[in-house]
């Protein structure tokens, strides 16, 4: 029993006896044991941190022997070394947050243990996900978020909403899943294992080696890393299997916070990075990684621009963020993406916990439209907003500007790709700002647009909720400058040991600290322009948004309605699902199956014995009539067999 | 002319015929079947009557004795069941008694 069976499983333990006696237990008591447990977690999770990260104690603890069948055997272990403590910490401490904020926030809610028991398991799988020592593990942690995030997106299920987005959220991501169940049966494959170590081993032999399938030869780490990616695409929403993420924000907005902006979303980024020692002898999935990100950033950063709903604004920012760590990760600069995930996590919680308090003050409204003027009334989530947005829009010592400029910088340095990625990025950063301030302005600034009722009750949150965004705050300002020389400094490769690996002539890390003094501070300038803009519209003449959207109707409604993916795929995949699941449904399982199966045979039972009662009349003399046939026919035979 | 056995058979099998006829052609009333029954059941009697005397064997008689027994409490049980019959559904035309119609 270490401390790291500690981290992994009290939140487990946790959600049992949340979940399972809620009821016996009580409300309170639920609530107290999964937060209880959860910063238990949390603080030994910064003990872990400690103790890998500077005094380098890598660790791998063993908790049971698996799976054991013929050559295919699996250990459940927990592995903790640098990458796996930096998530610890980041999963453990928004999820400890995100916890405690909860307990104010659903403290109208009856369903608490059911909420509170779901979060933990959440915390449960994250924890196996980011601790995997081997890949079935880290596919069990996978499917384990993937589940707690459907349940909790659904939490609200008298909602249909609710119950769609979360319906949307699971088919969705089993696309994804499904390619990454084929990269590490591929990997299993071709290395005969599942092991990290094993697999990452053998990583250098098998570049350039090829498998034949259907007719043509496949560079087998390529398409094995592109199966793996394909994972990461669903779970982080990028582009192509993003759109359940801005209808995942359905669920509580603790849950968005926790699962759908700072851990369970960065799972994709975690796993490339994890799989760096494959993912550096695949050049081609690498170059595909950062074009998905880069289009990503940009694409989510255009949506964001045109959303009313204050939720799905963060969300569309969240969808951005992650395409800039993905690009970044496409460059082979994993410790920025990782960087830049840890620094995210902090200010995007802050910034969907700061909503949910504006959400809580004004009773439940999510569009921006009807808000307006509430920053007399709620003044430190007014600030707390502030704080995540200027670390969103990468403002000087705010924690966002240390990742998203070194993200910026090492896509500007690595050439090729990266050089499309920077631009993207650029002009992801400038998007960024302006819906983050457009954001601020419409909900806070200018004339109330709410009507009176709403705004007589206007109400700050209480100090359960306030405490935890004051601890995000706290990180969404001093990560970056705390960290960002470990991380991502000139000593990154002792800080990140040999749980990422970073081939030679991939030198985007080095050479991001000799870019041009114009690119070090490009983020800074076009963010300042993106709040410039915001200011003039949302501020100064705040009838210059209607204008631009009367005027440039067809760009304002592509970008209203999400460049039209969902109708696209409702096209394309959804509609055509449907008519065939009819017809196999009323022809091929109604007519066949049926047909000749049970229903057939019950309707030809029926029919037989309907032929067979009509010969019972019911009269006496019929039957007295058959009587004496049988009587006469026996004696017949009687007698004629007689004579013989 | 002498009357012999084949006499008594040949009045036993009309008798026994018009048994059969009247359960068939009676559509009115079911009396008129248990008067049938009871015809065709003497039918028999005078069968076995016939045939003891010409084999000399005394078990025929006696046999139709048992007959006549069984014959008389065939028609108390029947006519029995008829007047509850008709205080339940007031009718015995046979047309009407067709409740075992499938």
């Amino acid at each position: 029993m270490t401390m790291y069976h500690l981290i992994v499983f009290l939140p487990l333990l946790a959600a049992i006896i949340a979940g399972l006696f809620g009821r016996k237990i009580g409300d309170t008591a639920a609530m107290a044991v999964t937060c209880v447990a959860v910063i238990i977690s949390a603080i030994l999770s910064w003990v872990a941190f400690y103790l890998v990260i500077y005094n380098g104690q890598v660790v791998t603890v063993k908790v049971l022997d698996w799976i054991d069948s013929g050559s295919f055997s699996v250990d459940w272990a927990l592995k903790v070394d640098q990458l796996t403590a930096v998530m610890l910490v980041v999963v453990n401490t928004v999820s400890a947050v995100v916890h405690v904020y909860s307990v104010g926030y659903m403290s109208h809610d009856e369903h608490r243990p059911r909420f509170f028991a779901y979060l933990s398991l959440f915390t449960f799988a994250m924890l196996m996900l980011i601790t995997a020592d081997n890949f079935v593990q880290l596919y069990m942690g996978w499917e384990g978020v993937g589940l707690a995030s459907y349940l909790l997106i659904g939490f609200w299920f008298k909602k249909p909403s609710a119950n769609a987005a979360s319906i949307k959220a699971f088919v969705v991501n089993r696309v994804g899943d499904f390619g990454f169940a084929l990269g590490i049966m591929a990997l299993f494959f071709a290395t005969n294992s599942v092991t990290f170590d094993a697999v990452f081993a053998a990583a250098p032999g098998l570049a350039g080696k090829t498998f034949h399938f259907l007719w043509k030869d496949w560079d087998i780490l390529t398409v094995a890393t592109f199966l793996l990616f394909l994972g990461a695409m669903g779970k982080s929403a990028q582009l192509g299997l993003h759109t359940w993420l801005p209808d995942a924000m359905e669920g509580p907005t603790p849950v968005s916070a926790l699962i759908h902006a700072a851990t369970m979303v960065t799972a994709g980024v975690f796993m490339v990075a994890r799989c760096s020692p494959l993912f550096e002898y695949a050049p081609d999935t690498l170059a595909f990684v950062a074009v998905i990100g880069a289009s990503t950033a940009f694409f989510a950063a255009t949506v964001g621009l045109a959303q009313n709903d204050i939720k799905r604004v963060i969300a569309y920012s969240t969808c951005s963020q992650l395409g800039y760590m993905f690009f970044a990760l496409g460059v082979s600069a994993y410790p920025a993406a990782i960087f830049h995930l840890f620094t995210h996590a902090f200010f995007k919680a802050l910034l969907f916990l700061g909503a949910g308090s504006v959400i809580h003050a004004v009773d439940g409204e999510q569009d921006m439209r009807h808000m307006g003027g509430l920053w007399k009334h709620i003044k430190v989530t007014y600030v707390m907003m502030w704080i995540g947005s200027l670390a969103l829009a990468g403002f000087p010592i705010f924690a966002g500007y240390y990742s998203k400029d070194m993200i910026l910088e090492v896509a500007y340095a690595a050439g090729g790709v990266g050089q499309y990625a920077y631009i993207m990025g650029m002009a992801a950063a400038i998007l960024t700002a302006f819906y983050s301030w457009r954001l601020l302005f419409m909900t806070f600034h200018g004339a109330p647009r709410a009507d009176h009722h709403v705004m007589e009750h206007v109400h700050e949150s209480p100090m359960i909720m306030l405490a935890p965004l004051g601890v995000l705050a706290f990180g969404a300002v001093f990560a970056g400058i705390a960290f960002h020389d470990g991380f991502i400094g000139h000593h990154w490769k002792e800080f990140w040991g040999s749980s990422i690996l970073i081939l030679e002539n991939h030198k985007a890390m080095e050479e991001a600290h000799h870019v041009p003094f114009l690119v070090k501070v490009g983020p800074i300038i076009v963010g300042v322009i993106g709040i410039f803009v915001a200011w003039i519209a949302y501020v100064r003449d705040t009838t210059l948004p209607a204008r631009a959207a009367a005027q440039q109707p067809l760009l304002y409604s592509f970008l209203l309605n999400k460049w039209y993916f969902d109708e696209l795929y409702d096209r394309i995949f959804v509609r055509p699902t449907f008519w065939l699941g009819r017809v196999l449904w009323k022809g091929g399982d109604g007519k066949v199956i049926d047909g000749f199966g049970p229903d057939g045979f019950a309707a030809t039972v029926i029919r037989l014995a309907k032929r067979a009662s009509v010969l019972q009349t019911g009269y006496v003399y019929h039957y007295a009539f058959a009587m004496l046939i049988g009587v006469a026919a026996l004696v017949t035979y009687f007698f004629s067999s007689m004579g013989h | 002319m002498t009357i012999g056995l084949g006499h008594y058979l040949t009045v036993a099998a009309i008798l026994f015929t018009l048994g059969i006829i009247g359960i068939f052609l009676n559509r009115k009333n079911v009396i008129v079947i248990l008067m049938s029954i009871e015809l065709m059941l003497l039918a028999v009697n005078l069968n076995l009557v016939a045939f003891s005397t010409h084999l000399n064997d005394l078990v025929g008689q006696v046999f139709a004795l048992f007959v006549l027994t069984v014959a008389a409490g065939e028609a108390a049980i029947g006519l029995a069941i008829l007047v509850v019959y008709f205080r339940n559904r007031g009718t015995i035309a046979v047309e009407d008694i067709n409740m075992m119609k499938g």
